[in-house]
């Protein structure tokens, strides 16, 4: 005989140590099944693109840095690309170099951030993350010798970067990808196979290719599910042409797949970054300040420039009136629009798969209030 | 490499399906008359010389004088990108167009939040709400015009406290 229940309605967040940040939802249950779910944003929002029409094109790459806080080099990149698109600025080789490795680098940490934390979703309370925590810790560290800062980095300038790498920083990065390749093993070796992770993640949280493209999801979770969409391989910016690498593609698309695609995402990373150290040439880090001002005054116009973020597509939107300042400025922030099907993926579910499918999207909440 | 359509070619075979719904065009945009936006976006999804199944981004830019809603669309099958845009709101009326939900579904958030922060209304929107911003919020921050709230205290603290709600429920 089935037992009656009533739905309750639950309030998560927005402080809750799994909500990746001030994330709240109202979720209505049914014993352990869960039968709505709303989403409310907006704990973070500070105006971001407000903001930016009040500052220079350069001081706006100091906002960019704190919409993903944990991949902050490649919100400079797609911001800086978004400018040079809209100035016409040709990037120094060296610059575009450095670049490209610091946003790899970066990839790899917001990477492993993720997948650390979904694992302390599901319960490994501890240990996966702190095994990740630590080899972000070391990227950081080569963050630091860069560019003196470790999360709000602000690397990036119009034609390239602030400053040249010293030398003792090439054969740190040898050894931090040997380590990152290491601590990827190792976790591989006790998660990728592991049957709790297996029965916890396999089959939960199923989307079709369709409704993801529909919904605009990409990144991680459409490759995941077998769409091969890589905004490196398919409109290749900086010198993405140049290097070879593989799009890692699981058909699954469930937060298994989400999980895996993510780890070996990582490894291609260290792929990339090696085959930059090979190519990478002397010279000036960014052009001089005859062809590139400290003030820049793009001419009046609009420019789109998108790069493959850590969660997806993440593209900067300008325009230009001929000032110093964008007149408007637009983030297309992967991490808001990758949980338009939130409540697909949850509905109809179980209670204990909630924050593992939450955490298997992989948001920063940084970026989805900006 | 992504190739993107240049705004004549776009806007001749947006003429082709739906004549009458082009505006204009100029370097890489179209501007599409707004009461047309939806059933141009659904044959823009669905016709096989476009396919363009994904919508990038989504925003609006204040002109003072009006309003610009931008859409940015890629086609993954066709690795195509093109730009559609629509002007509303002339003289700075209320703002309203189509909305595009029912083609793709990741406009939800996006046109909540362009609603939210530029105050342009989305006509069938499902779930028409303010998404960053509560309910009850004065104004659109992110319009040209809108007073920022510390100003309201510094110029005149008497309207600090009556401060209009417009085009809220």
């Amino acid at each position: 005989m089935a037992i009656k229940t009533q739905p309750v309605t639950v309030n998560l967040g927005p402080q809750h140590p799994s909500t990746h940040g001030v994330f709240r939802m109202r979720v209505m249950f049914d014993g352990e099944e869960i039968v709505d779910v709303e989403p409310i944003f907006g704990y973070l929002h500070r105006g971001s693109e407000k903001l930016a029409e009040e500052r220079t094109y350069t001081q706006i790459v100091t906002l960019t840095d704190r919409m993903d806080y944990v991949s902050s080099m490649l919100n400079n990149q797609a911001y800086i690309l978004a400018v040079e698109k809209l100035a016409g600025i040709e990037p120094s080789p060296r610059g575009v170099w450095l670049r490209m490795i610091a946003s790899e680098l970066q990839r790899i940490a917001s990477h492993l951030v993720a997948t650390g934390f979904l694992l302390q979703d599901l319960g490994a309370l501890g240990t996966p993350l702190i095994y990740a925590m630590r080899e972000r810790e070391n990227i950081l560290d080569l963050f630091e010798m860069i560019c003196g800062a470790r999360i709000t980095n602000s690397y990036l300038r119009p034609g390239g970067v602030f400053m040249d790498a010293p030398t003792e920083f090439w054969p740190a990065l040898d050894r931090g990808l040997d380590d990152i390749i290491r601590t990827i093993d190792e976790l591989e070796a006790y998660l990728s196979g592991n049957e709790i992770v297996f029965s916890r993640t396999k089959g939960t949280a199923v989307l079709s290719p369709e409704l993801l493209i529909n919904a605009s999801i990409t990144g991680p979770m459409l490759r995941a599910s077998g769409v091969d969409w890589d905004l490196r391989h398919r409109a290749p910016y900086d010198y993405y042409e140049r290097v070879a690498f593989e799009r890692k593609l699981h058909t699954a698309s469930d937060n298994y797949a989400r999980y895996w695609v993510r780890v070996q995402e990582a490894r291609e990373s260290v792929k990339i970054i090696k085959q930059c150290i090979e190519q990478i040439e002397p010279g000036p880090v960014r052009p001089s300040f005859d062809d590139v001002p400290r003030l820049i005054r793009p001419p009046a116009g609009d420019a789109y420039a998108a790069i493959e973020g850590s969660k997806g597509e993440l593209g900067f939107y300008l325009v230009s009136d001929g000032g110093i300042s964008p007149y408007r400025m637009h983030v297309r922030a992967s991490s808001l629009i990758n949980l338009t099907l939130l409540r697909d993926m949850l509905i109809g579910g179980q209670f204990g798969d909630l924050f593992v499918t939450f955490g298997s999207v992989d948001l920063n909440m940084g970026e989805v209030d900006r | 490499m992504t190739t993107a359509w240049s705004g004549s070619a776009l806007a001749e075979a947006i003429e082709a399906f739906a004549p009458g719904s082009v505006e204009s065009s100029a370097g890489g945009d179209v501007w599409l008359k707004p009461e047309c936006i939806s059933g141009v976006c659904e044959g823009l999804k669905t016709r096989d010389e476009f396919k363009f199944d994904l919508l990038s981004s989504l925003t609006a830019v204040d002109f003072i004088d009006h309003f610009e809603v931008v859409y940015h669309l890629t086609s993954l099958p066709m690795n195509a990108s093109a730009v559609v845009k629509s002007r509303v709101g002339l003289g700075r009326t209320d703002a309203s167009i189509p909305s595009v939900v029912s083609v793709w579904r990741g406009a939800d958030y996006q046109e909540r939040e362009v609603w939210d922060l530029m105050g342009i209304r989305f006509e069938g929107h499902p779930n028409h709400k303010r998404i960053m911003l509560w309910e009850g919020y004065p104004g659109h921050p992110l319009r040209k015009d809108y007073v920022t709230y510390d100003q309201s205290i510094v110029s005149a603290p008497d309207d600090a406290v009556t401060v209009a709600i417009e085009g809220d429920e």
